[in-house]
């Protein structure tokens, strides 16, 4: 419970990525699940459905990638 | 048991029950909501009343096994702390914005010390109506008026200090550098939907809170203050925030350079003026109270 929470307050700090959204296939790697999208649009409708089934936040790194990060 | 001493008794465990009333404030920063918990507290402080009361009867009819036996009885209130925290700590999980440990703490701490308040109060009326070589009724009513200026006293000194009176509180100007999202120059979030950040800038009101001197910078930096304020803050006005919709949780985050902190709230009611006056009035919370001013190190590093 005390963990949930301090996720919530320190959300630069307690962060988990979970899912990785791109347009860019050489611009992503790793432990998370990564998600090619075709183009801007994609992209973006990509990273809204993730957040909402994961209760994340997208945030956005620049350069087509989006990353959805539970809080 | 005689009438003289059930007179004073009754009207020692009325001032006190009495005193506990006038301390149970009710708006949607304290957490006694609901009918259920006024009776709870009504309960418990009638019962510290009746603790206070009795204690100078009994010594004065040189009971002190019964003396004795209040005491120990007075420990019992400890245990208001912990039930206040427990609930409280369940009920976190329900929250959409929490209150954060450290304001429960605070509220538990305030509903066991209320208790003690009341049996104060109830003591200094039977104390004074007992101690005055008066004639019954006029020692009942000097009692009875020593407890409630007891209790009024006691309601001026133990009254919470609140956001307002260590900084000044005003609105921010929200602005967007691509996707961070920043308050007066304070960078709070990563907001990557464009949908989220023009709702943002739209409905969205910044605030900023500027510490008045180092000992409200110190309290201000501590995370369960500014996780009151941000709870309040989303309880009073209301937040556009659900458990798959995150993206408006309200922030609060600290200029690291000046100490000033920022917040940005998506309400639901859009008034500024009301939303300054929450944040003017949170309480500040007694565990996060600093004071670097106190010290001499802390009075050097300030000039």
């Amino acid at each position: 419970m005390h963990i949930g929470w301090a996720g919530i307050m320190d959300v630069t700090l307690e962060h988990v990525i979970a899912a990785i959204v791109t347009t860019r296939r050489d611009r992503a790697g790793g432990g998370a699940p990564i998600f090619f999208a075709d183009d801007e649009e994609d992209l973006h409708r990509m990273a809204v459905y993730l957040a909402r089934i994961l209760d994340g936040v997208v945030h956005d790194l620049g350069g087509g990638t989006f990353i959805v990060v539970k809080h | 048991m005689s009438e003289g001493h059930f007179l004073r008794i009754a009207a020692a465990v009325a001032v006190g029950t009495f005193a506990r009333l006038i301390m149970l404030r009710s708006d949607y920063r304290q957490y006694p909501s609901y009918p259920h918990a006024y009776v709870v507290h009504l309960g418990l402080g009638f019962i510290a009343a009746s603790l206070g009361a009795l204690a100078v009867p009994a010594i004065v009819t040189r009971n002190f096994m019964a003396a004795s036996i209040l005491a120990l009885a007075g420990q019992q209130f400890r245990e208001v702390r912990d039930m206040e925290r427990r609930s409280l700590e369940k009920l976190e999980d329900t929250e959409l914005v929490p209150r954060g440990t450290a304001y429960i703490e605070g509220i538990a701490r305030v509903f066991e010390a209320r208790n003690y308040l009341a049996m104060a109060a109830a003591l200094a009326t039977s104390l004074v109506s007992y101690a005055l070589p008066l004639p019954r009724g006029m020692a009942v009513a000097a009692g009875a008026a020593c407890g409630l200026f007891t209790a009024a006293v006691i309601r001026g000194v133990f009254g919470r200090r609140v956001v307002g009176d260590i900084a000044v509180v005003r609105e921010g100007r929200i602005r967007f550098d691509g996707p961070l999202l920043s308050v007066d120059g304070i960078v709070l979030a990563n907001i990557g939907l464009a949908e989220a950040r023009s709702i943002i800038e739209t409905q969205g009101i910044g605030v900023v809170v500027e510490p008045k001197n180092d000992n409200a910078r110190a309290t201000l930096a501590n995370v369960g203050q500014r996780q009151a304020i941000v709870h309040d803050a989303a309880s009073i006005m209301g937040v556009r925030v659900d458990v798959s919709e995150r993206d408006f949780t309200p922030l609060m985050r600290l200029d690291i350079t000046t100490g000033r902190a920022g917040m940005v709230i998506v309400p639901m009611e859009r008034d500024i003026e009301a939303l300054l006056e929450v944040v003017r009035r949170v309480p500040v919370i007694e565990t996060s109270v600093r004071k670097p001013l106190a010290t001499r190190a802390g009075r050097i590093a300030a000039d």
